[in-house]
């Protein structure tokens, strides 16, 4: 039986610092929640910043995708400019009023609030998609 | 020339592997086409989603349906 492609239109595609710092940490964290919530799907920042074909082309074409950044030195804007990848939302989660620190139990209320940032920042609530389980390490649906 | 659509099948798939074969054909360029269906193989392409188009090793697009046009333009690029 034929199966649904796995398009990504109507899925945006979250790419989120993971740093050595609460912020970092947030970032991350925000992006586990909102891709389990349906609200997006997390990407491998790694993979782009290592110039790996498959991903750099997947952040390029598309159609909805953040930006997250922990704090102003701005990792993940600077491996997506450097991969040329135009990027469509950004945030820093520091201009949130969070400060940065070493401190990795991260607060609920914090993540929280970095949650409701990226939405606003993707332009509101995007519709929420069916999880698929396609399987482990795929990268696609 | 190696071409691969990424899908595990679906019309979007479908539809990008004819333009694939049309665009080949048209170029009149010799490639072997293939599609991959398999998601641990699709994975291993690091691609966000699919269809996907890969050409020599490259992915040249993700996501979505590339024209015939747009596809023999990366034919005749290779």
């Amino acid at each position: 039986m034929p199966q649904d492609c796995c398009a990504p239109e109507g899925n945006v595609m979250i790419l989120a610092c993971s740093g050595g710092s609460n912020v970092g940490q947030l970032s991350n964290q925000a992006a586990v929640e909102l891709t389990e919530e349906g609200f997006g799907k997390m990407f491998c920042l790694a993979g782009i910043g290592g110039h790996l074909g498959g991903f750099v082309q997947s952040a390029k074409d598309v159609p909805s995708m953040i930006a997250i950044d922990g704090c102003s030195v701005g990792c993940a804007k600077a491996i997506l400019e450097h991969a040329e990848v135009p990027i469509k939302a950004y945030l820093v989660l520091t201009d949130l009023g969070i400060e940065k620190n070493k401190d990795f139990r991260l607060r609920k209320e914090e993540v929280q609030k970095v949650k409701e940032a990226i939405k606003e920042a993707c332009g509101g609530e995007q519709p929420v998609l069916p999880i698929v389980e396609t399987g482990p390490s795929c990268c696609c649906g | 020339m190696e071409i691969k659509v990424l899908g595990p099948g679906c019309p979007k798939c479908e539809a990008t592997e004819k333009n694939v074969k049309e665009a080949v054909a048209e170029s009149g360029l010799d490639a072997q086409v293939d599609k991959v269906t398999d998601l641990m193989e699709i994975a291993k392409y690091g691609v966000f989603g699919t269809p996907a188009v890969v050409i020599d090793g490259e992915v040249k697009s993700v996501g979505k349906i590339p024209g015939k046009d747009e596809i023999k333009t990366w034919i005749e690029q290779q």
